[in-house]
């Protein structure tokens, strides 16, 4: 465990989860090499600290989501640099950008395609509420066919409002407990940005 | 092949008209605005004299639009030697629209055919595959035309009212409801019929009978990729038909973004449209707006200050360089360098986005361009980055890119040879910005047609003879080192003044008449065809967009290559799927 001083890591890494600041404090962790913990706790960290996304991008903020990865914003420091291809290997699902009609079906196929647990950002006015295209072609917001977690305003919202997203969403995943996913907490979206 | 890029020599079109109007006598009128009103049954003749004797060989736009009493399609002709286009005009029944099709005339015709077909529901004689290409088969009523209206969303009063009507609307955190009710649809949505419908223009029945019938034998295949793959640069789909692992056949299916751009065009004002053509390639957000800008411009008969001219230069050129950066390093991705190239790349393209942001106040959409200029002048620290970016940084970062990519063994084994389009195919095909230019076509519209203050700048249009993929990349390569050219003789001419031109308005008046305006952005020409009939929204909006047409050209160009390979291909025309779909 490579967590030694809860102060410089907070925010991050997040050491409370896993040790009471006593037993830091006591440095247990160097001593005897034991950590000890509620299960609840040590799934919801393992589950945000490798997050899978797909590697899935509609339109303009996918540009945006491209961003979050590189160097400047770098989520790969969540574990999270391995977009997957596959659905089937992912755990979270970035809609970035407009969800049309046609893509609608394809959409929802890829999210049923995903392992559960496995959860949804909406990010960008587009997908969260159909932004400036109001007609007949968009899907207006994809909670319409998929449930979102957490839901990134901007058009398109800057990496940095990713990033909070994505931060809001594993406070989220570390607070829901083992099958708490699956209530979707009390059944409405985070919105930030 | 021989072709002139000076645009002196060229001959224009209202020559040629004089000279070309005895020649067809009554097939041919030439209305006030100098477009060719051509009699339906003698389209193809024209079209293809025009070709061959008159040599306006390259179609570079065909929409159409709906009059209260007619449909008219359009199409723009230019010479590839440079010069203005050329409009033709059609006119077909109300009723019962029927228009010979450009397909054997002009192989670019074909998407842009099936575009109106989608759109507008005109039939044209003779497509090989007239069917629906961004709506998907089996959908109801044409939307472009002017009394379809949108189910749910549109009222008679646009173009500010077709919202929330009956104004009864919700915020989404007042809305507490369990995961059933987290997904709802509008009142008459069918979900049902979405699915369905898909299915018929995707799902294919063959016989066993006709699969077998593969020259060699062997068992034909057909493989969906996309429109989730990660190759596909965007949702974009390809059906190939395989005969082991060579292509035989590949039929792109588009759409999935398709929101239909042109009809919000139509029922927002003039210079509400300037955010959304940003989010049309948002690759190329400042040159789409400029395309734009510059075809209200001439509608209007507005005059650019030249401090602007230049800014809009200075800006576009670096969007060009930022634009290419990110399409050279997504095509390596495509061959299998996954990311690392691209993590160089995006490095380079945030300094470019801060400049960006800077200046317009937006990374990507940057909302920046009006008629008759820019909607604020640049803050005084974006000279002194712009210089030093342009001096010390990119030209080192494009040539560290060259040396460690262009050179290596993978690449080249990759791309050279594959996916070759010859030039007189190119131009048949209407493709246009890079993907022309590797086929050895040295036509750019900065060139053939220059806008703003280009032919003030030294510089040079970049090809390559081979038409491969490689050549692509490279003509990529070198038009950033151009676009370097240019950025430092506009930074160091950049006048004061204005960057406004005209009188002050709160309302624009768009003075009745359609204008085609025409720039070269880094994916090609995109063209934006705007008809005014004097009132505050557009009558018709057309966006030519370079991606779509240049697409038509894929199939040429993957047949006989293995399936790998098609992902290079695709990847080195560069599309935008935004541009794509509209
Ligand atoms: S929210 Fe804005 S940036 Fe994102 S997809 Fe929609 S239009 Fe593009």
């Amino acid at each position: 465990m490579a967590v030694m001083n809860p102060e410089a890591n907070r925010g991050i890494l997040q050491p409370q989860a896993i040790l009471t600041p006593e037993q830091l404090a006591a440095g247990r962790t160097g001593e005897s090499g034991i950590v000890v913990t509620s299960l609840e706790k040590a799934v919801g960290w393992a589950r945000t600290r490798s997050m899978w996304p797909a590697l899935f991008g509609l339109a303009c903020c996918a540009i945006e989501m491209m961003h979050t990865q590189t160097a400047r914003t770098d989520m790969s420091r969540y574990g999270m640099e391995l977009m997957r291809a596959s659905p089937r290997q992912s755990d979270l699902i970035i809609v970035a950008g407009r969800l049309s009609r046609k893509m609608a079906p394809v959409i929802r196929k890829i999210y049923d395609q995903m392992p559960e647990p496995k959860w949804v950002i909406s990010m960008g006015d587009c997908a969260s509420c159909g932004g400036v295209f109001n007609n007949y072609a968009l899907v207006q917001g994809c909670d319409e066919v998929i449930p979102v977690d957490v839901y990134v305003a901007g058009c398109p919202p800057r990496p940095e409002a990713l990033m909070h997203g994505i931060l809001k969403l594993h406070e989220k995943v570390r607070a829901e407990g083992i099958d708490g996913w699956n209530d979707r907490g009390g059944g409405f979206g985070i919105t930030v940005g | 092949m021989t072709i002139q890029t000076d645009v002196e020599t060229a001959v224009l079109p209202a020559e040629r008209a004089a000279r070309a109007a005895t020649r067809f006598g009554e097939k041919v009128r030439v209305d006030d605005e100098g477009a060719w009103v051509v009699e339906a049954a003698s389209l193809p003749e024209v079209a293809r004299a025009l070709r061959d004797d008159f040599a306006l060989d390259y179609l570079i736009n065909l929409t159409c639009v709906d009059w209260p009493d007619r449909f008219e399609t359009v199409y723009h002709m230019a010479s590839i030697q440079g010069g203005p286009p050329l409009c033709l005009k059609v006119a077909a029944d109300k009723a019962k629209p029927i228009v010979p099709s450009l397909t054997g005339v002009f192989a670019g015709a074909d998407f842009q055919e099936r575009e109106v077909y989608d759109m507008f529901g005109v039939r044209f004689a003779g497509h090989p595959n007239l069917r629906r290409i961004l709506m998907w088969e089996g959908f109801a009523g044409y939307p472009l035309r002017k009394d379809w209206r949108e189910a749910y969303y549109e009222d008679d009063n646009k173009p500010l009212k077709s919202r929330w009507p009956e104004g009864d609307f919700f915020f989404g955190e007042d809305k507490i409801a369990d995961w059933d009710d987290n997904i709802k649809y509008p009142s008459g949505y069918q979900a049902e019929g979405v699915e369905s419908s898909r299915a018929d223009d995707n799902i294919v029945v063959l016989d066993a009978d006709e699969l077998h019938r593969a020259p060699s034998g062997s068992e034909r295949l057909i493989v969906n990729m996309g429109p989730q793959h990660p190759s596909t640069h965007g949702v974009f789909q390809m059906r190939l038909t395989l005969d082991g692992e060579t292509v035989v056949d590949l039929q792109p299916v588009m759409g999935y973004m398709h929101r239909n751009h042109e009809k919000i065009g139509e029922r927002n004002l003039w210079l509400g449209n300037m955010p959304f053509t940003d989010r049309l390639d948002y690759l190329a957000q400042l040159g789409n707006e400029w395309g734009y800008a510059l075809t209200v411009e001439k509608l209007m008969g507005l005059e650019v200050p030249e401090r602007a001219e230049y800014i809009r230069v200075i800006l576009a050129e670096l969007n060009r360089i930022q634009s290419h950066f990110w399409s050279i390093t997504f095509l390596l991705n495509d061959i299998g360098a996954f990311f690392t190239p691209m993590m160089y790349a995006i490095e380079e393209r945030e300094l470019i986005l801060d400049l960006f942001e800077m200046a317009t106040g937006s990374r990507l959409m940057c909302n920046y361009m009006r008629f008759g200029g820019l909607a604020y002048d640049l803050p005084e620290e974006f000279l002194t980055m712009a210089q030093t970016l342009v001096d010390d940084r990119l030209e080192r970062a494009i040539d560290e890119m060259d040396a460690y990519l262009s050179g290596n063994e993978i690449v080249l084994e990759r791309m050279q040879g594959v996916g070759v389009l010859p030039p007189d195919m190119a131009i048949n095909f209407s493709t246009s910005g890079p993907v022309l230019r590797a086929s050895g076509v040295p036509y750019d519209v900065r060139r053939a047609e220059p806008y703003g203050v280009y032919d003030r700048f030294d510089w040079d249009v970049v090809t390559r003879p081979e038409g491969d993929v490689f050549a692509r990349y490279m003509v990529r390569v070198g038009e950033m080192r151009q676009s370097l050219r240019i950025l430092k003789q506009a930074l160091r001419d950049l006048p004061g003044g204005e960057i406004m031109g005209g009188k002050k308005a709160w309302q624009i008046r768009v003075p009745a008449g359609q204008a085609y305006g025409r720039v070269e952005n880094p994916r090609g020409e995109l063209g934006f065809y705007c008809v005014s009939d004097g009132k505050a929204n557009p009558y018709r909006y057309h966006v030519k967009s370079p991606c779509f047409v240049n697409l038509t050209a894929l199939a040429e160009m993957t047949k006989g290559h293995k399936v790998a390979d098609t992902v290079a291909i695709l990847g080195s025309i560069d599309i935008v799927l935004g541009e794509v779909d509209r």
